[in-house]
């Protein structure tokens, strides 16, 4: 028996373990890797799939990400959402049936401060059962007053976990502090977020290393908070405003890899994937270990209420999979899995 | 049928429960809760979309089928006391599994939390059912709590490893006055016969169902295990022994 296949034989894996499973000599064990794979999600999530859509409240950034169409330098139509707009962009959100939504922000304390976005939330509440937040990093008071407001998850990707990389991507502006960003879902954490969601933006480094951190990220986080559901999103790199091109290729198959890997080693974790992939790739991870697809997205400030009168380059990115949220479902369906749109409640 | 289990003041004759979170569709949990006649399934009160215009899981279950909201999400007794309100205020009625869990990774429940939610659920009319890691002590804590019947995991929710709390839940089975349903973990139609057989009034089974090739299958085949692992309980099974028995002993001319 070959090491990858001993691998698979375990219950709990050690780091090295998980290392195997995402080198390039586990690219020819991909098949019993997915066998596996399948057997624990299916074991820890059933036959579901949950579902949710980002809402953008606003682009304003003081930050220079390279990959972000967001980045202060970009000459995109700054927007921000009033409560009024939000409020029909919630009613539309909620008329496709969906109940948990993402929050989004660029990083601008000034036009989207911590009470802009507690507000946004408070009337949010009146639609959706799960809200999450994809916003700049907090304090840990910051975090409870948003907990307290509604909030149940908080998203926050490193980007990069490679020190040099991260610096490079992010040459100015509050999120070239790597470690105030690295340490936010413990402080989201310790002030009672139920979800938190870690990811690394596939494309800006070495993806095999940047992995292996981001899934020891998550263990970490989920050994020293039991009590929090943590999850990995895979975002890869996708075009947006501005020059910027992925530095490292990230396939299909590694992204397959990916998955498999990440399952193994962290059965429990929820792991998503966006509408920055194909509707036709997004199907064929259903059954690998993949538990959460967004739907009918827009990566627009207030994108489901002015389509038709804003200007396109606006966008934070590119999206890939256009489905609406009913064709996602039926998609769900015709994999053999139910399409689950509502898992929590505000109480 | 004479052979009843007694819950709340409700007679429930046949005693596979079965949980309704892992199905590929509503469809086929309502088909494999008609096929085997189930008299009550688990409802998670966070799956519930009660708005118009989704599909409503409550409208999946039969007639006849009595839906147990459980508090799946709680961490601590009090969001599992909300949970159970919020779930009679949307009209499941007054039959609550509590379920308190604060460990992620395995999914194992807080039994002193789980008996805090009882207490205050008791009291307030609640016919709560608790989900609990084996424990005798525990066990008469809740009863004395007002709980109308305890769920021993049989293993970790999900794993299909069966009855590996065997030791535990049987002295449970055999001191506690309230019904034992084991609840968790039990993967294969063997491990609920054993459940039955030492005496536990009924199982719930959720995963090793929902997840198979063919889930109305699997669940007849769990359903008669149910049945047959109750129907030797009845029967008075001889212990185990370790040694042969000769079926005529050599001793016996001297009686």
């Amino acid at each position: 028996m070959s090491f990858i296949e001993t691998i698979l034989q375990k219950n709990t894996l050690t780091p090295d373990d998980f290392a195997a499973l995402l080198s390039g000599d586990a690219e020819n064990y991909l098949e019993p890797m997915a066998i596996r794979a399948q057997e624990i999600t299916l074991r820890n999530f059933g036959k579901t799939i949950q579902l949710y859509t980002p809402i953008y409240l606003a682009n304003f950034c003081d930050n220079r990400c390279l990959y972000c169409g967001f980045n202060a330098d970009n000459d995109i139509e700054r927007k921000k959402l009033s409560l009024p707009e939000l409020k029909q962009e919630a009613q539309v959100v909620a008329s496709s049936g969906l109940k948990h939504v993402l929050l989004l922000t660029g990083e601008s304390r000034k036009m989207s401060p911590v009470s802009y976005i507690a507000e946004s939330i408070k009337l949010l509440r009146e639609y959706f059962s799960s809200i999450s937040i994809e916003v700049y990093p907090l304090s840990e008071a910051e975090y409870r007053m948003l907990v307290e407001s509604g909030v149940d998850g908080l998203t926050i990707y490193q980007e990069a976990y490679d020190q040099d990389v991260y610096r490079q991507v992010h040459p100015s502006g509050p999120k070239s502090d790597y470690f105030f960003r690295l340490e936010a879902p413990e402080r989201g954490a310790k002030a009672g977020m139920r979800n938190i969601n870690i990811g690394a933006l596939l494309g800006l480094a070495d993806w095999r290393k940047e992995i292996f951190s981001c899934g020891r990220h998550a263990k970490y986080l989920q050994d020293k908070f039991p009590e929090v559901e943590i999850g990995v999103s895979l975002p890869r790199l996708r075009p947006h405003q501005g020059n910027f091109q992925p530095v490292y290729t990230v396939s299909d198959k590694n992204i397959a890899q990916i998955i498999l890997a990440l399952r193994i080693f962290l059965p429990r974790s929820g792991i998503t994937i966006s509408t920055r992939e194909s509707a036709e790739f997004r199907a064929n991870l259903i059954p690998l270990g993949i538990t959460r697809l967004s739907a009918g997205s827009s990566t627009q400030v207030g994108g489901r209420i002015v389509q038709e009168t804003r200007p396109d380059n606006s966008c934070q990115f590119e999206i890939s999979d256009h489905s609406s949220v009913d064709e996602v479902k039926l998609m769900i369906q015709a994999k053999g899995y139910q399409p689950v749109v509502k898992d929590w409640m505000i109480f | 049928m004479s052979d009843f289990l007694e819950i709340g003041g409700k007679k429930i004759s046949h005693r596979l429960f079965i949980g309704t979170g892992k199905f590929a569709s509503f469809n086929l949990m309502r088909q494999v809760l008609e096929k085997t006649q189930c008299e009550l399934c688990t409802v998670a009160v966070r799956r519930v979309d009660a708005d118009q215009q989704a599909e409503n899981i409550l409208d999946y279950i039969p007639k006849g089928c009595r839906i147990m909201a459980n508090t799946s999400g709680a961490r601590n007794a009090d969001e599992a006391v909300r949970i159970a309100r919020l779930a009679q205020a949307a009209g499941s009625g007054n039959w609550i599994k509590v379920e308190i869990v604060n460990d992620n990774q395995y999914l194992l429940p807080d039994n002193l939390e789980s008996l805090k939610a009882t207490e205050i659920l008791a009291k307030e009319g609640f016919v709560s059912l608790v989900y609990m890691s084996p424990d005798l002590s525990m066990g008469r804590r809740l009863i004395e709590a007002g709980a109308a019947a305890v769920m021993p995991l049989g293993s970790p929710i999900g794993t299909n490893r069966g009855l590996q709390t065997r030791e535990l839940v049987e002295i449970m089975a055999s001191q506690l006055k309230i019904p034992i349903i084991v609840d968790a973990g039990l993967g294969r139609p063997s491990d609920v016969c054993q459940c039955m057989e030492i005496g536990c009034a009924g199982v719930l089974v959720n995963t090793a169902i929902a997840i198979s090739v063919d889930p109305v299958a699997t669940a007849e085949a769990f359903a008669q295990a149910v049945k047959a692992g109750r129907q030797a309980y009845l029967a008075g099974m001889a212990e185990k022994s370790k040694s042969a028995r000769a079926s005529s002993p050599l001793t016996g001319f001297l009686r």
